[in-house]
């Protein structure tokens, strides 16, 4: 179980707070969305949280470990980061996901490091590709290779800054169904950040709105409503039922209206 | 299914097998290449007396020239050329800079200066009119070598005081610092030549040439110690240099302290670079080109990388040190022109070629 309280954040350079006193709370096998404009401090957040941007104040604990103050190789065992952009390192697949294992490496790799990296690469459909070099992959399938990297940490917590950016409408969907069956099946706490709020209603539990550097709502289905959306977004929506699934359907802008 | 487990497995051993390989053909290229070297010259010597005069037979002439001063020329190629490939592709890595080298931070120029210095400030160089090889030389060699490290170190140190006093400086900052301090000790160079008579003009120009002959076995125990002790610090630091691969927001996710990997990479780096520079002169392109050659058979996984750029740059420069004195026997051209000479076109070729190595950081 995962608990962020009141995280703060002022860039070194900057006067503008990007978060404040933000905190929310993960249980164990859900997979929680982060949702806001651009700037609104999602990205910043997840940093907060694996400790690449040290907040001013607030805490985050994993299971009761307190994160701020465990070591760069215990953290790395409890929380995995997937960047949104995945750096094309001249390596293998196989050994960009054995990345993975460094919290575990001392000198060097193990047979059960590699195995790790064989079930996930299986697991993630990525056997195909395991020698091939990250330089030939589309977007797509670096992604694919990042998220399976942070499985082989072994986390407690994953955190997810826009896995689907750069995927087709077809891998947007298998990547969070993936995401969804690794946070349920492996007992683990998700946090992503997502634009597309009908794959957060498809795929997530519950829903952290970012608005103003604080926290506008946290909750299940039931605050993701037309008015939440109007209030964070700026824009008019419709929550329709297809099939017993939530559908968010914008709708025209009154200036628009008035054109038509 | 688990017939299949053993089959992935097998193939990945299979594919680093190979990096291996390419690493024991490195060193085997290399050894082959330092016997030549210990062979030809003015006073052939063959592979039975190399071998013979090694195991302490051989006679007096082939004693003296063998122990007296080839091996100690392919001896100090060997570790120069490691130190400056080694840490060209640790430099190449945590400053995300593929045109990065050992002498990135200014170490090359700030050495020359330093040399410059120990020369004309110090009377550390002269004209020998007795030598028959060499009109001018260097009177002073510990004298200048000292100077020279300093002269090196100080670029390293203002470079890293930088990276300090403004943590929000990232990798492009350091470079550009590093370029300007460069200019800086050109500048400084140039300026104490300006007011230098002929003959300390001759000696500093001299000095900056690069010459494996000048080392003695002292020398080389220093570049040894100093070649295994930043090697183990690289291969140290081999996965922490994977994840900066990665991306440094990946890194830091990963338990790497990136800003301090980098610090201390840097610092070692142009430490050897400045140790290495300050015994033989300023060799250019092998700090860069080794790394880029080796990423074509290894790939960028510095596990394999660092070791094979290390063996490549100690091959690369003992057969531009063998070219330099024999192409035009009995003159020896200076080494650091015949790197540059015989690396621009090799990087150029690299470059045409394109390949999965490039554009790829």
């Amino acid at each position: 179980m995962v608990h962020v309280e009141n995280i703060s954040y002022v860039y070194p350079c900057g006067r503008k707070e990007v978060l404040r006193e933000v905190g929310f709370s993960v249980e164990e096998g859900e997979c929680i969305a982060v949702l806001g404009n651009n700037g609104a401090g999602k990205s910043t957040l997840l940093k907060c949280i694996d400790r690449i941007c040290r907040a001013q104040s607030g805490s985050v604990t994993v299971d009761g470990a307190d994160v701020f103050r465990m070591g760069g190789r215990e953290l790395a065992r409890r929380i995995a980061y997937v960047p949104q952009r995945i750096a094309p390192a001249a390596m293998s697949v196989f050994d960009a996901v054995l990345l993975g294992r460094k919290p575990y490496i001392r000198w060097d790799t193990t047979e059960q490091d590699r195995r790790v990296v064989e079930d996930i690469l299986r697991q993630l459909g990525l056997e195909s590709y395991a020698l091939r070099s990250m330089a030939e992959l589309s977007g797509g399938e670096a992604q694919k290779v990042a998220l399976a990297r942070a499985l082989a940490q072994e986390p407690r917590l994953l955190l997810l800054d826009e896995p689907t950016s750069s995927l087709d409408p077809r891998n947007q969907h298998e990547v969070l169904r993936l995401v969804r069956h690794i946070a349920r099946s492996r007992r683990i706490c998700v946090v992503v950040i997502l634009h597309d709020l009908n794959l957060a209603v498809r795929y997530c539990d519950r829903f952290l709105f970012l608005q103003g550097s604080r926290v506008y709502a946290c909750g299940g289905p039931e605050v993701m409503t037309p008015e939440t959306i109007q209030a964070v977004y700026g824009m008019r929506v419709q929550i329709i039922r297809h099939g017993g699934v939530p559908i968010v359907v914008p709708l025209p802008a009154e200036t628009e209206e008035g054109a038509v | 299914m688990d017939r299949d487990d053993r089959f992935q497995l097998e193939a990945y051993r299979a594919y680093t097998r190979k990096k291996r390989l390419a690493l024991l053909a490195a060193a085997a290229a290399t050894v082959v290449i330092a016997l030549y070297a210990a062979g030809v010259g003015s006073i052939h010597l063959s592979l039975g007396e190399i071998l013979g005069t090694l195991f302490g037979g051989g006679d007096q002439q082939s004693r003296a020239v063998l122990l007296g001063i080839r091996l100690p020329r392919v001896a100090s190629g060997i570790l120069v050329g490691g130190i400056l490939a080694a840490s060209g592709a640790v430099m190449q890595c945590v400053l995300q800079n593929p045109l990065a080298s050992a002498s990135t931070l200014g170490v090359s120029q700030g050495a020359a200066f330093g040399a410059a210095v120990g020369i004309v400030a110090l009377a550390g160089g002269s004209v020998n009119s007795a030598s028959a090889s060499s009109a001018v030389t260097i009177t002073s060699p510990f004298l200048v070598t000292l100077c020279a490290f300093i002269g090196g170190s100080i670029s390293t140190v203002v470079v890293i005081a930088i990276s300090c006093l403004r943590r929000d400086i990232g990798p492009a900052g350091l470079v550009l610092a590093g370029v300007a301090l460069s200019s800086l000790f050109s500048g400084g160079s140039t300026l104490l030549q300006y007011f230098a008579d002929e003959t300390k003009i001759g000696a500093i120009v001299f000095w900056t040439f690069g010459s494996l002959s000048g080392t003695t076995w002292r020398e080389i125990a220093i570049l040894l110690g100093v070649f295994l002790a930043s090697m183990l610090f690289f291969l140290a630091n081999r996965w922490n240099y994977n994840a900066l691969e990665s991306g440094s927001d990946t890194a830091a996710s990963l338990g790497v302290a990136t800003r301090r990997v980098m610090l201390s990479s840097m610092l070692v780096c142009s430490l050897a670079t400045a140790v290495a520079v300050s015994f033989v002169g300023i060799i250019s392109f092998v700090g860069l080109i080794a790394p880029h050659i080796m990423r074509r058979f290894v790939g960028g996984d510095h596990r394999y990388l660092i070791p094979s750029s290390a063996v490549l740059g100690g091959l690369l420069l003992i057969l531009a040190d063998t070219f330099a004195r024999t192409v035009v026997s009995p003159v020896v051209l200076p080494i650091g022109a015949i790197t540059s000479f015989l690396g621009a076109p090799m990087f150029l070729i690299l470059l045409f070629q394109g390949g999965r190595s490039h554009g790829t950081r």
